[in-house]
């Protein structure tokens, strides 16, 4: 690092309600801290007196629920939410902004709008509908026109932005804060001595693939009596447990949807952890997890999980859809311990190319592209209103 | 034979009266149609009207660039919907012009209310169209529902009327 930066970030979206843009603006917002740079986050927040808030964070107000593409968002908008922005801005002497989704009629428009100097964005979502886009494109693109550098943080969204808005941007990942992962508590009463395999999902969704990976437990599961299969994620799980042969259904557990904490836990109940995706992986976000964790991991072989698990040095691959093969591989992990850690440790190794430390340098490089040899970000004068 | 002929007389002339009624009663359903279809066209026409001054609105910088956003689409989502959206699509965009108008800082900005003539003219003509229309529809559907228009397929092959049911609520600062 040359040198500390202030740098002022902007979230759209409701600081104490779930979200991945959230999530996403308060790891990099840490790793950046992390890294010795100055933070600020100004997002719009229900209690901005909650003790729980970090203090780096700025409410600026609550966010209104509107109709907007088609279903009712929570946004900041209007000129009270403009006239916050302003003032953060002025008072913070950033060297640089940091836009969040600037695409939303939301805080982040509204920073863009009110402020000049250097300026990042970055585009999380892979298709807005871009009817919508195309209606305001003109009264957007003064504001746009300001975004000094844009961040995708996916192929998709960055293809989106190339074609919905015209411009380009460097390709950053989301990372994984791998020491949330690292260690906790199995749940209680797992793994268990007959071994145990495990799956995170929708249990519902095919291209998740719980379908290959129960089809694969009706074959292990026969072999051997003692091995249970842990469940995590929404959907109906009735369905999924008629998908089991009644001889084995008491040795599949379903959790349901489960807290951030308690999918750590899971992780770490495991012996072998599954992910049987049969596709639509842009980025083996799931697995990474896994691996932050130190799970033994099994998946199947599509080009994102291979990509992550270092072609197979990390984690063990399976042909895509084929049971036999999972049942057959998972068959051979569960008797070597000594693979198994192994794998776990190549694998704990490998993801921190991906833990927010190394994207927030990236970011940091995005930053410094921006920021010219003098001059900070300000209010501009043109952002009249009225 | 005079008798039979009294007889054929009279059943001739109740025919006729029989078809007179008859149709008198198309006639009515058929104005009953055009009456709704005119309304029809009415409201489309002031539907319309209400999204061109909502991205007028947005486009003319008077408010900030999310609100815009948030008009322009909604307009827009208003003006492509088809038949079975139009409904949804026409209420957000009234929850978004009152959000947009609405908004509590806009007190006190110069020609606050000004600003706002073109919106509070559509918004009024959305209310009065929708009304007649509804109850245009109404009629109809009641003319349509007596036995006789239902028997003798009076209607023809004109589609049922369906009422229009939207929120309409103009912003508070129109009111």
């Amino acid at each position: 690092m040359n040198r500390p930066l202030r740098v002022g970030i902007v979230c759209p979206y409701t600081w104490d309600v779930p979200g991945g843009v959230q999530q996403h603006v308060r790891d990099l917002a840490e790793a950046l801290i992390e890294l010795g740079h100055h933070v600020s986050v100004i997002t719009p927040c229900d209690d901005p007196d909650d003790a729980a808030i970090q203090p780096y964070v700025v409410p600026a107000g609550r966010a209104v629920p509107v109709p907007y593409n088609g279903s009712v968002a929570r946004l900041a908008f209007g000129f009270l939410s403009a006239a916050r922005v302003r003032r953060w801005v002025r008072d913070g002497e950033f060297d640089v902004l940091h836009v969040h989704e600037p695409a939303s009629p939301s805080l982040s428009l509204l920073a863009c709008w009110v402020a000049q100097g250097p300026m990042v964005a970055t585009f999380h979502t892979s298709n807005p509908k871009s009817r919508a886009m195309q209606a305001a494109y003109g009264i957007l693109a003064a504001t746009f026109e300001k975004i000094g550098g844009a961040i995708a943080v996916s192929e998709a969204a960055r293809k989106t932005l190339v074609e919905h808005l015209g411009g380009d941007a460097v390709l950053i990942p989301n990372g994984v804060a791998v020491r949330r992962y690292a260690d906790a508590e199995p749940l209680p009463g797992w793994p268990g001595e007959g071994g145990s395999l495990g799956f995170l999902g929708r249990i519902d969704e095919p291209r998740k693939g719980l379908d290959v990976l129960l089809r694969a437990f009706d074959v292990i599961g026969r072999q051997r009596p003692g091995l249970r299969l842990l469940i995590a994620g929404p959907g109906d799980a009735e369905e999924a447990l008629e998908r089991v042969d009644p001889a084995l259904r008491d040795r599949v557990v379903l959790l349901g949807q489960v807290s951030e904490e308690d999918k750590v836990r899971a992780l770490h109940s495991m012996d072998v952890y599954c992910a049987p995706n049969t596709g639509g992986e842009s980025f083996g976000i799931v697995v990474a997890e896994a691996m932050a964790a130190g799970a033994p991991i099994l998946a199947s072989d599509i080009d994102a999980f291979r990509a992550v698990l270092d072609g197979g040095a990390a984690g063990a691959l399976f042909t895509v859809g084929d049971a036999d093969h999972l049942a057959k591989e998972a068959g051979e992990l569960l008797d070597d311990p000594v693979r198994r850690a192994a794998l776990a440790t190549a694998a704990r190794a490998a993801v921190r190319a991906y833990d927010w430390t190394t994207v927030a340098r990236e970011v940091v490089r995005v930053y410094e592209a921006v920021i010219p040899g003098h001059g900070a970000v300000r209010v501009a004068p043109d952002a009249t209103m009225g | 034979m005079g008798d039979t002929f009294g007889w054929v007389a009279l059943s001739v002339a109740i025919v006729v009266l029989i078809g007179f009624y008859v149709s008198w009663r198309a006639t009515r359903l058929d104005r009953l149609h055009t009456r709704y279809e005119t309304a029809w066209a009415a409201l489309d026409a002031a539907l319309l009207r209400r999204s061109a001054v909502a991205l007028d609105l947005a486009g003319s910088r008077y408010l900030d660039p999310a609100t815009s956003l948030l008009l322009a689409a909604a307009a827009h989502e208003a003006n492509i919907a088809g038949p079975d959206r139009r409904e949804l699509a026409e209420s957000d965009l009234s929850r978004a012009l009152r959000a947009a108008i609405d908004q509590p800082d806009l007190d006190g900005r110069p020609d606050a209310d000004d600003r706002f003539t073109d919106v509070r003219a559509a918004a009024r003509g959305v209310l009065i169209a929708r009304r007649f229309y509804n109850d245009a529809v109404r009629v109809t559907l009641v003319q349509r529902g007596r036995w006789l228009p239902r028997v003798l397929h009076l209607a023809g092959s004109a589609p049922l009327p369906e009422f229009f049911e939207i929120d309409d609520a103009p912003p508070d600062r129109l009111e």
